[in-house]
């Protein structure tokens, strides 16, 4: 069987099986990783958002063959209850979380700004965000905590 | 067990003061914060069940008719199968709510579209639905009613005598002579349609039987008792046979409250018949479709005032569409019609409303909760007021409004916690409406400008809690364990779905005990685990739930303090205390239970009085701009200032505001359910929109306190009040902008475009 190697939070992996499995899904049912969500199962909320080669892309709508070769980081990648990364810190003072079901999504999207040099400015933080839906913040706090986590960057030059 | 019982609120609040540590009031990060930003909190779809089945649902594709047959094609292999349908039902065929009429399964007649008709299971979840495709069934479809209008008509009746569910009427003086009264009578009427609660996590149960012969059922919800109410009737099971727990639920709104019962149904079901745990996860197009809605309305408004603009008669009528079962349309009704009037206080009203039978699926709980839509009709209607009266509608509302001594129109007397003149003063303030309302009047005169600017306003109330009796029928329960090891937990069935109850409750009881916010824990809400604290609905939870919890920390804090001879005052006191107390046993609770307090009366058959222990009121003001080519709304600024009582967790607290608001500006500006033949044509997230972080606009908050005596710590309710505001300032501030009075929601650029084609040239 066709064997498809990626690195997934930055460890090297093989999958064998259907080529055409949903990237959502062989993240959850392959290799256990449940932090990684899904809404609506068509591109439109971005729950399931996951960075692939550092950008953020749907996993609902991506077969698994697309990531032969490449780098998958999901929520799991990011801190742990315990010690939590300095974003998820911020989304956890902020506000930023609340039901929780589309923070994995939310968090990786906002990774990717971050990571990308992203500027503090709320306007151009929501538009980046625009992606992901969430029903419950009303999206401020959100935006709130990607600024602080910004500052904390700048501040600490942290791994976020 | 201790039963702690004193009145549900109140006594246990002089603890507060002793060894206070200060956690009320301020914003720790939430309970379950960190699992969830991991990813480690289990939501339903992430729990794995050894040898489960996957299971779907055939549902009518018919609005209204008889089911001949039903057959399945033998091109599938049903042997890998197990199906379930109505006579598989062990017990009563009903869904345990108001009027339990809304079976299960549909059997031999169907009342709407989506309505479930057999259950299919299979180990594979794309082989469930594939085998969906191989059921047949033969209907002898009758002629549906699939509106409000044809319903009043009866000319089909589908529901009872005259398609009615519910009726209500509140009279207050003589609107008679009220009109008589007046010098100007305004009439005006306004509609509002469906609205999904768009949680983004999707319904989803698992049930098994236990190793004890104990029906279990995991999964996504507000309400546990109310599925295991359900689940005893559906199998004729006691208490100790049905167990149901929460799973980290993600967003409910209300659409967890009632449905939930019915997917639990369905998967215990086929749990029971193949003998194997069953998941059932429903998919968006399913969820959206076949799950409840916010009632449509239709509400008319006939005003009297004095030149001056006050208010002599409000003669109001309502009409909510309930779906094809009465469900909880009646409650729903209920709240809608005591909010009717808005936050003003008039000699003379009439409020006359009905929910009627539809052939669609059943509208049901939605933040809110029947007060959006008639808080919209009459707010809006005071921008019409105010046309005729050429007055700005600031004014009128403050001479009207609600203050501390006011008689609502069910006759009850505010005598506490009325910030609504506050709140209104606040926000005209800070969002400067009045300087913009002029500044506006000048920048829209000038043709040349390629937008429109408006401002509009809106002052809301929102009762706390079941209304009248509800809660005295509730009785609920909660407790506190302490262990013997000294632990302190908290046991409620008020369920986390993202509001923050967690974290709230467990403030309430740190500072009552006065120990650090961490030593407090939370069970899972568990129907084997924990008492029935009522459902987690109507903004209860943190004052009505809450309020017990104080109770009952007061308890154990005293029975702590007569054990050790004083109050525990660190952790090595407390561990004394806690093998004092539990003796030999693992833990000791200490539970609190509701008990009214005694000033509030309620005629139920006449429905006057105290409808609610109190109220909470906010202001909102929409400043926003009307593109003149395309007709696109954008928000630019939301400033409101809400009367909560006092903020357990004022983060927690601005994120329910700020979030109630977003769904608001959706109610107000997006979402619109298409309905062909009684189903939803745009079941998606891709067709009905719901507000993105780009249409949502920055969010002025500020928190009043008028603090509620038996509230904990002045709490009063607070989830869904921000939803009720923001449609009706919307409206108006279109209105302000284009000149054009929109009466019907979603507002939508093509509505706009046409109210105003035949003005333009």
């Amino acid at each position: 069987m066709l064997a498809i190697r990626l690195t997934l939070n930055r460890k090297k992996q093989i999958y064998r099986g259907n080529p055409f499995k949903r990237l959502i899904d062989v993240l959850r049912e392959n290799f256990e990783l449940t932090g990684t969500k899904e809404g609506c199962g068509e591109g439109e909320c971005g729950a399931c958002t996951v960075l692939l080669d550092g950008e953020p892309v749907n996993s609902c709508l991506i077969p698994i063959c697309h990531a032969d070769g490449r780098r998958v980081e999901t929520v799991e990648s990011l801190g742990s209850p315990g010690a939590l990364s300095p974003l998820q810190k911020s989304f956890w003072k902020e506000g930023g979380a609340q039901c929780g079901i589309c923070t994995p999504g939310m968090l990786m999207t906002a990774l990717a700004w971050v990571r990308r040099g992203g500027s503090g400015d709320p306007d151009a933080i929501r538009r980046y965000l625009g992606g992901n839906l969430c029903r419950c913040t009303g999206y401020q706090h959100i935006v709130n905590s990607v600024i602080k986590a910004l500052k904390m960057k700048t501040t600490k030059a942290a791994r976020l | 067990m201790p039963a702690a019982g004193h009145n549900f609120l109140g006594t246990a609040a002089h603890f507060s003061t002793i060894n206070a540590v200060g956690v009320v009031g301020t914003s720790p990060g939430r309970k379950e914060g960190p699992q969830k930003l991991c990813g480690v909190a289990k939501y339903i779809d992430d729990f794995v069940f050894p040898g489960c089945l996957w299971g779907v649902t055939f549902r009518s594709s018919i609005a209204y008719g008889l089911i001949k047959k039903i057959t399945l094609d033998p091109a599938f292999p049903w042997e890998d199968c197990v199906v379930a349908c109505a006579k598989d039902i062990p017990g009563n065929n009903f869904v345990s709510l108001i009027e339990n009429d809304q079976p299960l399964l549909a059997d031999k007649k169907t009342m709407h579209p989506m309505e479930p008709i057999l259950l299919v299971a299979h180990t594979s979840r794309h082989r469930a639905y594939e085998a969906l495709n191989y059921i047949r069934a033969e209907y002898e479809c009758k002629e549906p009613v699939l509106s409000l209008e044809e319903s009043l008509a009866k000319k089909r009746v589908i529901y009872g005598r005259d398609n009615v569910f519910k009726k209500f009427l509140i009279k207050k003086g003589s609107v008679k002579s009220g009109f008589a009264q007046a010098d100007v009578i305004v009439e005006g009427e306004y509609r509002v349609p469906h609205q999904e609660q768009a949680y983004i996590e999707n319904n989803g149960m698992a049930a098994y039987v236990d190793k004890k012969g104990v029906l279990t059922v995991v999964g996504s919800m507000q309400c546990p008792y109310y599925v295991q109410k359900t689940l005893k009737q559906i199998f004729n099971l006691p208490d100790n046979r049905v167990r149901v727990a929460q799973a980290v639920t993600g967003g409910g709104f209300g659409g967890k409250e009632e449905y939930p019962s019915i997917l639990a149904g369905h998967a215990a079901l086929l749990a029971w018949k193949a003998k194997r745990p069953v998941k059932m996860i429903y998919d968006r197009r399913e969820d959206m479709a076949a799950t409840t809605k916010r009632h449509p309305a239709w509400i008319k408004h006939k005003t009297g005032l004095t030149r001056a603009g006050r208010l002599v008669a409000q003669e109001i009528d309502i009409v909510m569409d309930g779906g094809a079962y009465a469900t909880l349309s009646s409650v729903v009704l209920s709240r809608g019609t005591i909010h009717a009037t808005g936050p003003y206080e008039c000699p003379n009203v009439r409020v006359r409303s009905k929910a009627v039978a539809t052939n669609t699926p059943p509208n049901g709980a939605f933040r809110g909760f029947g007060a959006p839509q008639t808080l919209f009709a009459v707010e809006l209607h005071w921008e019409k007021i105010a046309r005729v009266l050429r007055k700005d509608s600031l004014e009128l509302r403050q001479l009207n409004l609600l203050k501390t001594g006011s008689i609502t129109a069910t006759g009850q007397t505010l005598s506490e916690s009325v910030g609504a003149e506050e709140a209104l003063q606040i926000t005209a303030k800070k969002s400067d409406y009045l300087r913009k309302k002029k500044r506006y009047a000048r920048w829209n005169r000038d043709n040349s400008r390629d937008k429109w600017h408006g401002i509009g306003l809106a002052v809301v109330h929102h009762g706390a809690g079941f209304t009248g009796s509800g809660e005295i029928s509730l009785a609920s329960r909660a407790a506190i364990s302490l262990t013997r090891d000294g632990k302190i937990q908290i046991l409620a069935s008020s369920t986390e779905i993202g509001q923050g109850a967690n974290t709230v409750l467990a403030q309430i009881v740190s500072e009552t005990l006065g120990i650090p916010f961490d030593a407090v824990s939370v069970k899972t809400p568990d129907t084997h685990k924990v008492p029935d604290s009522g459902p987690t609905v109507a903004s209860r939870t943190c004052m009505v739930v809450g309020g017990l919890l104080q109770c009952a920390a007061g308890a154990l804090k005293s029975h702590a303090a007569k054990r050790l001879g004083r109050f525990p005052k660190n952790a090595k006191d407390w561990k004394t205390a806690a093998v004092l107390l539990c003796g030999k046993k693992p833990e000791r609770r200490f539970e609190a239970g509701y008990k009214k307090p005694k000033e509030l009366l309620w005629d139920d058959p006449a429905y006057r009085g105290d409808a609610y222990g109190v109220y909470s009121y906010a202001a909102l003001a929409a400043d926003l701009e009307v593109d003149k080519t395309t007709y696109a709304v954008r928000i630019r600024k939301i400033t409101t200032a809400q009367d909560i009582g006092k903020a357990i967790h004022p983060l927690l607290a601005e994120g329910q505001i700020i979030g109630g608001i977003a769904q608001g500006i959706g109610y107000a500006l997006l979402e619109n359910s298409v309905f062909k033949n009684g189903v939803m044509q745009n079941s998606q997230l891709t067709n009905y929109m719901i507000p993105t972080s780009v249409d949502v606009a920055p969010t002025d908050v500020t928190i009043v306190e008028n603090p509620y005596s038996r509230g904990p710590f002045g709490a009063k309710g607070l989830g869904e009040l921000p939803m009720n505001a923001p449609a009706p300032a919307i409206a108006a501030a279109i209105y302000c902008a284009t000149g054009r009075m929109i009466t019907e929601l979603p507002i939508l650029p093509e509505k706009i475009a046409k109210s105003l084609e035949f003005t333009q040239k």
